[in-house]
């Protein structure tokens, strides 16, 4: 491979573009296709079936085989709240590499000592949403418990093609929630895309535990197509 | 530390613009039951050292000895392990899978 390419498919990477690495594997020629560049490709049928499904593997095209190395932007988890479950969350996040953010406007909480190696930004949800951008591999939690702070970043998640949502607090919690949101505009089936009380339900009690368990369904939400339901 | 994909290509870029002969290692098909899926990555330099894996630790050794031979002459290699393998009396996975890797240099 040649270095130019391997560095342009890091940055792609890094600017949370998808792009696919195309290898002919007999030949070992290789050429690096932009999600923007695919419909031009001749392998165009292929590639976008590939980005779908966000798998690497082989395709046969004309006789000639040709590795696909898929790159999908890395997952990201932005946390609204630099509470004590984000906390336990944050690093369990990291360990399953997501790429997480902690946003909460209260800067008694939102500092760098309470969370040493993650980005922490002192801001109001609805005024950074927008700048770092939600994408289709991004997941949002709101765990302040508060309204004024929660609310801003469910309706901006709302708005977005984030795979997941999930907002902490109780049933009836959820119900004026949803109440607020429905006066706000949102219909039925926008409200039902967020996971409401948050995380899977393993009877968690600590703050980790409950990390556990809302890892496992944003984990279960990526992977939604590989489970096996009974 | 985990090394997630995105780590094990910046590391082959870093290291190549340090100067030093790599490869890299792609998991280009699997049968049965694999350890590592399709588009896993293993990086190695003229010193054998190595980042991220296309096997539960399996077969890496050979893998590794095959990107020394690529680092030196540049011709990219596809290798098959698994029990169907001849290669298995030497090295293979012990789940009984197996999974064919494209080894290439980077230049």
């Amino acid at each position: 491979m040649r270095l130019s390419l391997l560095s342009d498919l890091n940055a792609e990477r890094a600017a949370r573009r998808a792009a696919i690495l195309v290898t002919d594997v007999e030949s070992g020629e290789q050429r690096l296709v932009r999600e923007a560049e695919v419909d031009g490709d001749l392998l165009a049928e292929e590639l976008l079936d590939a980005l779908r499904r966000g798998k690497s593997g082989l395709v046969e095209w004309e006789g000639r085989q040709f590795f696909l190395t898929v790159q999908a932007p890395p997952v990201r988890l932005v946390v609204i709240g630099a509470v004590h479950i984000s906390q336990a969350l944050a690093p369990m996040a990291k360990g399953l590499d997501l790429d997480v953010t902690i946003i909460d406007p209260r800067t008694a909480f939102a500092t760098p000592e309470r969370f040493p190696d993650v980005p922490v930004l002192a801001e109001w949800p609805d005024t950074v949403l927008p700048e770092i951008g939600i994408d289709p591999y991004t997941a949002i939690v709101a765990l302040t418990h508060d309204p004024k702070i929660d609310d801003p970043a469910l309706t901006a998640a709302l708005r977005s093609e984030c795979f997941y949502i999930g907002a902490l607090g109780s049933r009836k919690t959820h119900e004026r929630r949803v109440q607020r949101l429905t006066e706000a505009g949102f219909a039925q089936a926008d409200l039902s895309r967020i996971h409401a009380p948050i995380g899977l339900d393993i009877g968690a009690v600590s703050p980790a535990e409950i990390a556990v368990s809302i890892l496992a369904e944003i984990v279960a939400s990526l992977r939604k197509g590989r489970r096996r339901l009974a | 530390m985990l090394s997630t994909d995105t780590d094990i290509l910046k590391t082959a870029e870093s290291w190549r613009r340090e100067g030093r002969g790599v490869a890299i290692a792609t998991v280009v098909e699997t049968w049965g039951s694999a350890p590592r899926p399709v588009g896993s990555h293993l990086v190695i330099d003229q010193d054998t050292n190595f980042l991220g894996s296309v096997s539960g630790g399996c077969v890496e050794g050979a893998v590794i000895t095959e990107a020394l031979d690529v680092i030196t002459d540049g011709k990219p290699r596809m290798i098959e392990f698994g029990v169907a393998d001849e290669t298995a009396w030497q090295v293979g996975l012990s789940c009984g899978g197996r999974i064919r890797v494209y080894v290439e240099r980077v230049d």
